[in-house]
């Protein structure tokens, strides 16, 4: 799984959340909280799905290291020791 | 059709998920309904084996109508879903005990075939055009209806009708303000018992099995209702009733805008994961559209927390013909007196609207004490 993959997964279940929203052309740097307006049940159905998906543990002391969707990427793939 | 809220008069009903001959049991869903509260899952409270349907899929019906028969009862089924619909302030005729088919002025003729197909494959009857004598609608135009609309209704996601929420909406609030005389209480609850129990709890659990601190809130609220029941049930023309049992209705923003409260049954008696797995659920159905009639007929309270939002402080409006409203505000790092010190302390405000009809300040302090005092000891929730 390169990078890529790790980003369209993310796009995918982040759309599944917002579906109203497009989340590939999402500001990388903008918080997903107030960006795609979600909140503490979407953020655990988004950690749920990925955790699941990507077979990796999510602590929830890492929460704060997916604030950012380009945050979050970086999270995933380091988690997933993917090379970038 | 069931009563989904005091200010609900009538339903359409969009299909039925069951057929004659099919054996119910209590629990399971049979028809869905489309309500100003968006597209409902009819879930039975009886057992039995359905005889036949009352009402096409199509029709729109007032509340209380009969929607089937049901064998190996005494009467009408759903008419029993409308007598738990503890919403008094929409009286439910009684079903008679055997029911005739009704004749209604101007309907569409059907072969009895061409219903049973049209059941079926879902195809639903008043939008189509028979091509049989004086338009009746004929085997051979569901055919051709089905394979036109090949996908039957029930796998097609069910879009709420924000619109029509809105309506609702603006109907029960404005009732509300009408009629309730509402008094307001507030307090501020120490949250650090409570989250560091939540952060030990998940720190060990997968994330499908962790708890938001929502579920303690509403757990709280539960536990302290019962010491508290003058906040928990209707009040009606005769005056105030008691609740059956404590059935939160908990307030759920619909993306788009919009907002449902229903209910978590019985959550005084829920252990803490089976009321956040019913949350998570409550959460998921609510915004795809597909819940359940008992789940919206029956709260006896709301709790809202709109903490999520960025504010501190709810106050609310309750939803007539309740009595009461819970709110949580976010919390927030603030400056706290601990024993003659300072300390730095995650706090939430948590309100109570109440109807000084059904109760009093003394009381409503003494709940919301309640639930602060029992929120400082979360593993006993």
């Amino acid at each position: 799984m390169t990078r890529d993959d790790v980003a369209a997964v993310l796009i995918d279940e982040l759309g599944r959340i917002a579906p109203e929203t497009d989340a590939s052309r999402l500001d990388p740097n903008a918080e997903l909280r107030d960006e795609l307006d979600i909140d503490s049940m979407d953020f655990l159905n988004l950690v749920t799905a990925l955790s699941e998906r990507l077979k990796i543990d999510i602590p929830e002391t890492d929460y704060p290291r997916l604030a950012t969707f380009g945050h979050a990427v970086d999270y995933l793939v380091q988690r997933l020791g993917v090379a970038a | 059709m069931p009563s989904l809220g005091a200010d609900m008069e009538a339903g359409t009903l969009v299909e039925w998920l069951k057929r004659p001959g099919d054996r119910v049991k209590r629990g399971d869903i049979v028809a869905v309904v489309e309500t100003q509260k968006g597209a409902i899952e009819v879930d039975i409270f009886e057992e039995g084996v359905i005889e036949r349907w009352l009402v096409e899929p199509g029709t729109t019906v007032p509340v209380g109508t009969p929607l089937a028969l049901i064998a190996g009862t005494q009467s009408a089924s759903w008419a029993k879903v409308s007598d738990v619909a503890a919403v008094p302030a929409a009286p439910t005729p009684l079903a008679p005990s055997s029911v005739e088919q009704p004749t209604v002025p101007g309907r569409v003729r059907v072969s009895p075939a061409a219903r049973r197909l049209a059941a079926e494959r879902g195809v639903s009857l008043d939008r189509l055009t028979g091509s049989g004598p004086e338009g009746a609608i004929l085997y051979s135009d569901i055919e051709r209806a089905a394979a036109a609309e090949p996908v039957p209704r029930s796998t097609v996601p069910k879009r709420l009708d924000l619109a029509e929420m809105r309506r609702a909406i603006a109907a029960a609030m404005a009732r509300s303000k009408r009629e309730i005389p509402h008094y307001y209480l507030s307090t501020t609850v120490d949250l650090t018992r409570s989250l560091a129990w939540i952060d030990v709890a998940n720190a060990t659990r997968p994330p499908a099995q962790r708890l938001l601190l929502a579920a303690l809130l509403l757990k709280a609220v539960a536990l302290a209702l019962g010491e508290a029941p003058e906040f928990n049930g209707f009040f009606t023309a005769g005056g105030f009733q008691p609740g059956a049992g404590i059935h939160l209705g908990t307030a759920i923003a619909i993306r788009g805008g919009g907002l449902v409260a229903p209910a978590i049954r019985d959550a005084d008696k829920l252990a803490l994961d089976e009321l956040m797995a019913q949350l998570r659920d409550l959460v998921a159905r609510a915004r795809s559209g597909a819940l359940r009639s008992s789940e919206l007929s029956d709260p006896t309270i709301t709790v809202t927390n709109l903490g999520e939002r960025s504010v501190e402080t709810v106050f609310g409006v309750i939803y007539p013909p309740q009595v009461a409203l819970v709110g949580f505000g976010m919390p927030v790092e603030r400056p706290w007196a601990v024993s003659g010190r300072v300390v730095a302390r995650r706090v939430l405000t948590a309100t109570l609207a109440a109807d000084h009809r059904a109760s009093d300040g003394h009381r409503g302090a003494v709940f919301l004490a309640d639930i602060d005092h029992r929120l400082q000891s979360p593993e006993t929730l």
